[in-house]
């Protein structure tokens, strides 16, 4: 293989089709480290299955480990899926499972090797009250007693505060929209309840339409603040896209909806960042016409200044990558995040907020040795 | 191995220098250790404990883990941080703990990143082809009997963690140095006077710690797995003689499941394992109050049919 830059051989690895083969140890040992970093080293493991790569006998070890803790994660979220599953069927309340959850009851692509660690559930706004006293009953608590978070978390927020099972330590994010309410994009959460497909096999669990599966992942990576994991993120949309493309009418199903839920710019954005990043497969011209309608230009100084952050601030946090534009374009992109979400002197509160609590001591701390 | 060099061979100033620089890339079997360290501690640690291990050309190969121990300062009294990959999983500690931190620190890589095996919390150590799993909480005498039996002839696989094959239940050998703590430390050294020790390190949280290096034996057969014939939880108890009760498979498997890192991991699989292995092992307690006692207890079985 020539010689590639660090990142160059992650995102190769990641596109289906491009086998490692000739990779010098070092270049292995570079694409661990890096994998590691993006929390995407059992996507690289179940890639090298699936295509039957030719590891090295002491790489082959860290990919199968890290199948190993995938498969583990998959196995305890369909015993809980399960049990969510009878909860709310039996609290008779519509539930929708989102991301890799959803993936993973869905069997899709995106699905394999994707760590799940969280399981985010969509209930009606209505239904919020009542959905958070079943979890309840069932064992799920909420693990943040911090007041200030309960209240931003209540009030500004599309989720409530992260439940935690009391006995197997599960972690359920119950949201009751895919966007804050306060944020700039008004998204009403009955258009994808409307649409959400259910699931054989369940009483009641549903997953997003294929459409909205696709533009929750591209509105939840270009409104998120934080990009820890937003090469995994682009990863998820990436394979969304390409396992949905098999449908001829999808592009332009994708397209309208994009419209009708006013998710045109996020759409655009985030695909752009994935045909960067991934060489996601999309109709020509289908890009420019998603940025027309929803009345954006891909030359605008503000879509080239926010492409170029997230060029920057996509790639994992490693030593091996690091540049000074990064830092840069993280924080632009918290403070963008933050901006989206709420209004002006809302967000100054709370920031103000979080400043001073950075500050003064916290009561949690690190696992210690 | 091509362009490998012991450690104990290098010049102090170029293992320094590599150090602080891309990294020492040592052979630790079964891992290649990628460290880098600006504390003058570390060097002497490893030099002291590791210098017959081999050190490979740095900058090229697969290194397991790229590990770190930097000096952070603060307000307050120095500090070093443990990072692998730029991730610290831990809290800071003080500056003269660095070389125990790295140990530490690489034993968190092993039961965080190295799920082809089970980890169980224990020692190892092989004689005569039958190896004896120590499983034991800390406090229990687990590292000095493990020292006091490599000095005794037997092969040290672990003093802290087994590796174990899910499907063919052999133990990789993974010996780094052993750690030592507080009486232990002068016992041992009085006991095994030509043995290596690594610095001493004063008021860490598990009181005073110095590591002791791992015999010539042992390292010579580093890449071999053994095969488990016995699991013994062994219990120091002053005036209590030497005691030695039959363990039930059932109780003592739960017992080491207690003392596994990732059966969560391994799930049905790994129960299944753990469960074959409880069939081919004899499982005892071991209560002692003298170390001679116990070594020969242990030499008795060895000789066992």
């Amino acid at each position: 293989m020539t010689k590639a830059s660090p990142l160059d051989m992650l995102l190769k690895a990641l596109q289906p089709g491009a086998a490692p083969v000739a990779w010098t140890d070092a270049q292995w040992d570079v694409l661990l480290r890096l994998a590691r970093a993006a929390d995407l080293l059992s996507r690289v493991g179940a890639r090298a299955r699936q295509q039957q790569w030719p590891v090295p006998a002491r790489v082959a070890p860290h990919l199968h480990s890290a199948r190993q803790m995938a498969g583990r994660q998959h196995r305890e979220l369909a015993l809980e899926l399960r049990e969510i599953d009878r909860v709310f069927a039996a609290a008779g309340i519509p539930v929708v499972v989102l991301k890799g959850a959803a993936y993973v009851l869905s069997g899709l692509d995106a699905a394999a090797g994707r760590m799940v660690s969280d399981i985010d559930l969509l209930v009606p706004t209505k239904a919020l009250p009542q959905a958070e006293s079943a979890l309840m009953m069932a064992g799920w608590v909420s693990a943040n007693r911090d007041a200030y978070d309960q209240r931003y978390y209540r009030t500004w927020m599309h989720e409530i505060p992260p439940m935690q099972h009391i006995a197997r330590g599960t972690v359920i994010d119950l949201h009751h929209n895919i966007l804050p309410p306060t944020g700039r994009i008004k998204l009403d959460p009955d258009h994808l309840l409307a649409a959400a497909v259910p699931l054989a096999g369940y009483a009641g669990l549903r997953v997003l339409s294929p459409a909205d599966m696709v533009l929750h992942s591209a509105a939840h990576l270009t409104h998120e603040g934080e990009l820890d994991t937003g090469l995994r993120g682009l990863v998820d949309l990436d394979a969304l896209v390409r396992a949905f493309a098999e449908d001829p009418a999808f592009f332009g199903h994708l397209q309208q909806r994009a419209a009708a839920l006013q998710l045109g710019v996020p759409l655009f954005q985030a695909l752009d960042q994935a045909q960067r990043f991934l060489g996601t497969p999309l109709p020509p011209g289908w890009l420019d016409a998603v940025a027309a309608q929803a009345g954006v230009s891909r030359r605008s100084v503000r879509q080239v200044f926010l492409a170029r952050c997230w060029q920057a601030a996509v790639p994992p946090r490693h030593p091996l990558l690091a540049h000074w534009f990064a830092p840069v374009a993280r924080a632009s992109l918290y403070l963008r995040g933050h901006w989206l979400r709420m209004p002006l002197g809302l967000l100054v509160r709370h920031l103000s907020r979080k400043a001073i609590r950075a500050v003064l001591p916290s009561g949690e701390d690190r696992a210690s040795t | 191995m091509i362009g490998a060099v012991r450690l104990g061979d290098m010049a102090p100033a170029d293992v320094s220098a590599q150090l602080r620089s891309g990294g020492l890339r040592l052979n630790v079997p079964p891992f290649v250790v990628n460290i880098r360290s600006d504390i003058p501690v570390v060097r002497e640690g490893l030099m002291a404990l590791y210098g017959r291990h081999w050190v490979l050309p740095p900058n090229e190969g697969f290194s397991d883990f790229h590990v770190a121990v930097k000096a952070r300062r603060g307000w307050g009294r120095a500090k070093c941080v443990f990072q692998m990959d730029g991730v610290e999983p831990f809290t800071p500690l003080a500056l003269n703990e660095a070389f125990a931190f790295l140990e530490w620190g690489l034993n968190w890589c092993v039961t965080s990143q190295c799920h082809q095996w089970i980890t169980l919390h224990a020692a190892v150590l092989e004689r005569g082809g039958r190896a004896v799993l120590l499983p034991a909480p800390p406090g229990s005498g687990k590292s000095t009997l493990c020292a006091a039996l490599m000095m005794d002839g037997w092969r040290l696989l672990s003093d802290e963690m087994v590796l174990l094959d899910p499907q063919t239940l052999q133990v990789t050998p993974s010996a780094r140095p052993i750690s030592l703590k507080n009486r232990s430390i002068d016992l041992m050294k009085a006991r095994a006077p030509h043995a290596r020790f690594g610095p001493v390190a004063h008021d860490t949280l598990k009181g005073t710690v110095c590591h002791m290096g791992v015999s010539d034996h042992s390292l010579a057969q580093a890449e071999e797995t053994a095969n488990p014939a016995w699991v013994v939880f062994p219990k120091y108890q002053s005036g209590a003689g030497l005691t030695v009760t039959p363990r039930g498979q059932a109780s003592a498997m739960a017992d080491l499941f207690a003392n596994c890192f990732n059966h969560q991991v391994h799930g049905r699989e790994g129960f299944r394992a753990m469960a074959r292995l409880m069939a081919q092992v004899a499982a005892y307690d071991l209560v002692y109050d003298n170390l001679d006692a116990a070594l020969a207890w242990m030499a008795a079985q060895v000789e066992a049919p």
